[in-house]
């Protein structure tokens, strides 16, 4: 079968089986490894990327339900010369340490910011409360993506 | 975030005009790697691609203890378009080379399985389909043959070890007060969020190159040169980014290294083992479980006179690392107090378990968690303040431990414990917790307590551990004019591509960014020896400081200007210059092996933990709802970095605590799986923060000490004094579930002692 979707704004066409998980298909038939595999069962969100905006599992989901949707994934972020606002964010408080949990746990916040509900502690933690992270206890993680909400306000970028 | 420095030694004074070694306050550098791995451009194993390469598989036993009879291919399935391989396969020993040659790479053919997963054979495709398929057309004979599944029935001794000092009979003659209390904690599960991974690559010199995640590339390289009967050059290691590792990737990276270099070089091809969640969690090393008996002697008024400590470490089925983690729990099992009639003995059992390893702590997580189980309860019985009690007991410059090492310097038990408290406000919190306690109503649901644990934490190897590694790093000048970095010690997640750059260029008068560091890859850089117990920072980091100072002062005779003016010009002129820094012990420190007396390490790390629970007296459910965390390393190199270790390793501690438990069933783990293994969430999580003492250590020449494992050291205590002070009860096994807490306020009987597993269920029962 055929799939067609966007995966950070670019039209893309897959030819594969109805039920090969998304994650599969950006890490090894679109080179896209930035997402990375932690657990294949939905436990670690290590593979969080967004669809349609939604955070989701990009191990739980298979490719049929991708077509006509619009993906994004860390690779839509900002670059290594030129990070966004979160990733920079992380860079400064110290949020990435081993840097596995990272790319989906920058997606997980992108969603969280881009709901505009205030940053506050609570909120940050449950918004990330499906991203696991076994290096930083979390601490440095809340501190940026408060950092960048407070950053977004500021400078009017924060979506109303 | 709260840096409290105390007096620095004198020799850590710098004379004016020279910079503190590592410390440029006003320019910390950003992670190294961080933009790479913000972006999804860093390269972990599973993201590397090796164009036609195969997949691997391991076959593992499906019992606890048997005689592997024989290992049958289908005759219908086509096993052309396959690759297996056997123990007759292994060209060199067949084991996994480390402490003891006891664990085998593969089970041989009439050989002894000893634990479930281990493994038997492996096999290798095209393609994931056709390896499945190919796993399921074989069969595995074997005998089943009895197991053993508690330390304390098993007859099979991997290692026994004994300390002290003093006269314990007159200790506990002087005693008033005798206290016992007999504590078990279960396996744990390092959970890096990154699987295990390895890919090996055939060379066309013969020999293999091998790719993967780990923190010991020379482990992985001495152990493919033995039993593929490779040189030194035709072992190649090159470290993938590794997502997280926290000991369990120390020895087992070993394992999969020579299943996949089996592999490829049978295929041709290389050959990808990349170890799924279930796989890594079912066959992969756990913190030791351990049983641990007290016997504490105290006068009325609060003095400590004696210490008899049991400890029962269970090694599993293999010896792995386990005689060096039990040296380090015994070493550390009184806790961070004066006693002047000390003895602990230590013993680690087989079992038909999976193999117990390295994890943060090694050891010292499980002994000192008894230790403070055991202040707590005395600082009860005594109606005396814990925080008092500490105070009174807590190592002193000058002291005595139970090795009878002199604690000469750089003791920070009181600084750190002062820190804690205060920051917590211990005693008023103490106190309001006390009159709640006492106006509460039967009927009350919830409860909250605070509690206090203290710890240390012996910096770089155990005793003449540093000395036989014999470390070796380098700083060079290429002949490009670059300075680089060169030693084995990997990225993991703690900063070492940070913070090295940033102690050379301290010492050459450069911007931490004008500085490189190799690749972790043994055909480039030499063995400073492995990534392991709080080493990298303190004497790797040492090694590189010398390494640069004798560079700078090379080059400077020759240019007669300031290196970082000259250094570019040098190179042009002269060609490259590299340094070579060979460990050297450090000064006054000397440990005897044959008596197990003297200096255990040459610097340990201090650390007091205070946590604030609620637990549901209903459900038994807890919440740890803050910790203070007040740690010295010495001297640090990047706060950010260092508040990061802390952080992580509170929280690990608390899992540790509180949810962590691997249940067995005929020696196999039941919970292998994310779904059933839990780790905290950030909704789990407490509030941390982190309060870095710095108590700078002379022998290394920028102060620092350890700080990795420290943290985890005294997170579960705290809690377990926390969920007493709300409840009234003592949790003696971790972890301290709901299961726990009620039985003990309810007297109903407790579930089973952790990290024991049940019984085979009964063959052919309805």
């Amino acid at each position: 079968m055929s799939y067609r979707f966007f995966v950070n704004g670019d039209p893309v066409e897959v030819e594969v089986p109805g039920m090969r998980r998304l994650l599969d298909v950006l890490r090894e038939d679109l080179a896209l490894t930035g997402t990375k595999e932690g657990c294949g069962e939905g436990e670690c969100g290590a593979c969080s990327v967004l669809l349609d905006g939604a955070v989701v599992d990009a191990c739980l989901v298979p490719i049929c339900q991708v077509d006509g949707t619009s993906v994004r994934t860390v690779e839509g972020l900002g670059t290594q010369e030129q990070l966004n606002d979160l990733q920079a964010a992380f860079l400064e408080t110290g949020g990435a340490q081993c840097g596995i949990c990272t790319p989906g746990m920058l997606m997980a916040a992108e969603a969280f910011l881009a709901t505009g509900a205030a940053a506050s502690d609570e909120a940050i933690r449950e918004a990330i409360a499906g991203n696991l992270c076994r290096c930083t206890g979390y601490t440095k993680i809340v501190e940026a993506i408060a950092r960048a909400a407070e950053q977004r306000r500021s400078s009017g970028t924060a979506p109303l | 975030r709260t840096l409290t420095r105390t007096s620095a030694p004198e020799a850590l004074i710098a004379p004016p005009g020279v910079p503190t070694p590592g410390r440029i306050e006003s320019a910390l550098p950003p992670r190294r790697e961080g933009p790479a791995k913000l972006t999804g451009q860093a390269k972990y194993a599973d993201d590397l691609v090796f164009p036609g390469a195969w997949y691997g598989a391991t076959v593992r036993s499906t019992e606890a203890h048997a005689r592997l009879l024989g290992i049958d291919l289908d005759p219908d399935f086509d096993w052309s378009r396959v690759a297996v391989i056997t123990a007759a396969d292994i060209p060199g020993d067949n084991v996994v080379s480390l402490i003891r040659d006891d664990q085998p790479i593969l089970v041989p053919i009439g050989g002894e399985i000893r634990h479930q997963t281990e493994a038997l054979c492996l096999v290798a495709a095209a393609d994931r389909e056709t390896l499945r398929a190919a796993k399921r057309h074989l069969t595995v004979r074997t005998e089943r043959l009895p197991a053993v599944f508690d330390p304390l029935e098993s007859t099979e001794e991997i290692s026994h070890l004994e300390v002290g000092r003093g006269d314990l009979e007159a200790g506990f003659a002087e005693a008033e007060l005798v206290i016992e209390g007999t504590y078990r904690v279960g396996h744990q599960e390092q959970l890096y969020i990154e699987n295990q991974a390895m890919i090996a690559v055939p060379r066309p010199d013969g020999g293999v190159t091998v790719h993967g995640s780990c923190q010991c590339p020379y482990y992985i390289h001495r152990a493919l040169k033995r039993s593929l009967q490779l040189t030194d050059a035709q072992a190649v290691v090159v470290q993938a980014e590794t997502g997280g590792g926290f000991g369990g990737k120390e020895e087992y990276p070993s394992m999969i290294a020579l299943h996949a270099a089996l592999l490829a070089r049978k295929v041709g091809k290389p050959v990808r083992m990349i170890y799924d969640r279930h796989e890594d969690l079912s066959a992969t090393t756990k913190r030791h479980p351990a049983v641990i008996h007290h016997r504490t002697g105290v006068t009325r008024d609060g003095r400590l006179v004696a210490q008899e400590i049991d400890v029962v470490m269970d090694a599993g089925a293999y010896c792995t690392l386990t005689p060096v983690v039990l040296s380090r729990g015994v070493i550390h099992a009184g806790g961070p107090y004066r006693c002047e009639n000390v003895r602990i003995r230590g013993r680690s059992m087989a079992t038909n378990t999976p193999p117990n390893g390295a994890f943060r702590g090694f050891g010292a997580p499980q002994t000192e968690f008894a230790a403070e189980m055991q202040v707590n309860r005395i600082a009860e019985a005594l109606d005396l303040s814990p925080l008092e009690l500490r105070r009174s007991w807590a190592y002193r410059e000058g002291d005595l431990t139970p090795t009878s090492q002199v604690l000469r310097e750089s003791v920070a038990a009181v600084d750190v414990l002062e820190a804690a408290a205060e920051a917590s406000d211990f005693g008023r919190h103490s106190e309001q917790t006390r009159r709640a306690r006492e106006a509460r109503q039967p009927s009350a649901r919830l409860a909250s307590g605070i509690g206090m644990a203290m710890g240390w934490h012996g910096a770089g190897f155990t005793g003449s551990g540093e000395v036989h590694i014999a470390g070796v790093a380098s700083v060079e000048l290429t002949d490009s004019g670059a300075v680089r970095v060169l030693t084995a010690q990997t990225e993991m997640g703690q900063g070492t591509k940070t913070i090295f750059p940033q102690l050379v260029a301290a010492e050459l008068g450069l911007e931490s960014e004008a500085v490189e560091t190799a690749p972790q890859d043994t055909s480039i850089v030499p063995n400073s020896g492995p990534t392991v117990a709080s080493r990298t920072a303190m004497v790797v980091g040492g090694l590189i400081i010398k390494a640069a100072r004798r560079l700078r002062a090379q080059v400077e005779a020759v240019t007669d200007r300031p290196f970082a003016d000259s250094y570019r010009d040098f190179a042009l002129e002269h060609g490259a210059m590299r340094v070579n820094e060979q460990f050297e012990p450090y000064p006054n420190v000397e440990f005897d092996d044959a008596t197990y007396t003297g200096d255990a390490y040459p610097a340990f790390g201090w650390a007091c933990a205070v946590a604030r629970v609620d637990v549901d007296l209903d459900t038994g459910e807890v919440t740890v709802r803050d910790v203070v965390s007040a740690d010295d390393a010495g001297r640090i190199i990047h706060p950010i970095l260092a508040e990061g270790q802390v952080e992580g390793g509170t929280l690990q501690a608390i899992g540790y605590a509180t949810i962590e438990e691997i249940k067995l069933v005929d020696g196999r783990y039941l919970n292998d799986r994310l779904a059933t293994y839990l780790i905290p969430t950030a909704l789990d999580a407490p509030r941390i923060e982190s309060i870095l003492v710095e108590k700078p250590f002379s022998g290394a020449p920028h102060g620092a000490k350890g700080i990795g494992e420290l943290p985890m050291d005294v997170g579960a205590p705290a809690v377990v004094a926390a969920i007493h002070d709300a409840t009234g009860v003592w949790i003696h096994d971790l972890p301290a579930t709901p299961e726990r807490i009620l039985a003990a306020m309810t007297g109903a009987p407790a579930p089973g002692a952790p990290g024991v597993s049940a019984p085979a269920p009964e063959r052919g029962a309805a």
